[in-house]
């Protein structure tokens, strides 16, 4: 099925989770928001989210300083 | 000074009637380093009085590069020198403190009485745990955070992201890194975007960007 990640479409294969998505993408699970159609995606549900053919998902990192 | 006359004229060149709206607004501040203290005196000058400040720390030499601190105020706990700063410009101000590590276990309780909550951590990893745990429990309550404030110069590529009631502030990409360095002048021009777009938000209830 075909995702939209950060606005670019992406292939993933139909039994593909969140957390599964994020260790592909090499992304620290522990930093970023995952927005899931406009809803941020709780981390404890990364594991149990899948996708629907079309979703639109924005992956928002957020980097160390302050 | 009494009140009100002392109000009335610090706060005299600050937009007509933002002082009645500030009144009684809230504002959390989640980490009182180099973001929070400076967006702490920003939003008292603005015109808020009324503070939640979070952070476990004390105030070293290596902060005074770009916090809003003094060397006479070194080892202090970093919540009452800010306050100690703040009551310097208003001696009315009204800061709750909590000088205690913010974990996803206080997050909730430590900020409930804030309007809005502005996210002034370092780690990348306590600014996505304040993102989760502020959107989940005050879906309705504005998040502003920072991210991206290292390093200097590339004015024009520190900007404002507002994904519904979250805004995200900074170059979303420079992290901390010991080559890259904190300054002043750049996590400042971050510090007051998010200052800047609170107060849009607590004066006209939303951001325009």
């Amino acid at each position: 099925m075909q995702i939209h990640l950060n606005g670019s479409p992406k292939t993933i294969t139909d039994s593909t989770t969140v957390a599964m998505l994020l260790h592909e993408l090499g992304v620290p699970s522990t930093s970023v928001v995952v927005e899931l159609n406009k809803t941020i995606i709780q981390p404890d549900c990364y594991a149990t989210t899948s996708f629907q053919d079309n979703d639109q998902m924005e992956l928002i990192r957020f980097v160390g300083g302050g | 000074m009494e009140k009100e006359p002392y109000l009335k004229e610090l706060y005299a060149r600050n937009p007509p009637g933002s002082l009645d709206k500030l009144q009684d607004k809230v504002v959390g501040i989640a980490g009182a380093g180099g973001l929070g203290s400076n967006i702490a005196v920003s939003l008292l000058r603005a015109g808020v009085q009324r503070f939640v400040i979070a952070d476990d720390d004390r105030v070293e030499i290596s902060n005074l590069n770009r916090q809003y601190y003094f060397l006479d105020q070194v080892g202090m706990e970093k919540t009452a020198a800010l306050q100690q700063n703040l009551l310097r410009i208003n001696p009315h101000v009204q800061a709750t403190l909590h000088c205690t590590r913010v974990t996803a276990d206080n997050l909730t309780e430590l900020f409930s009485e804030a309007d809005l909550l502005i996210e002034a951590f370092d780690a990348p990893e306590m600014k996505a745990l304040a993102a989760h745990c502020w959107t989940r429990d005050f879906p309705d309550r504005f998040l502003i955070m920072g991210s991206g404030i290292s390093g200097y110069g590339m004015n024009n590529s520190l900007s404002t992201t507002v994904r519904g009631r979250m805004v995200i502030c900074g170059d979303q990409q420079t992290p901390y890194s010991t080559e890259n360095g904190l300054t002043a002048p750049r996590l400042g021009i971050v510090a007051q975007m998010q200052a800047n777009a609170a107060l849009e938000i607590l004066l006209d209830g939303k951001i325009s960007y």
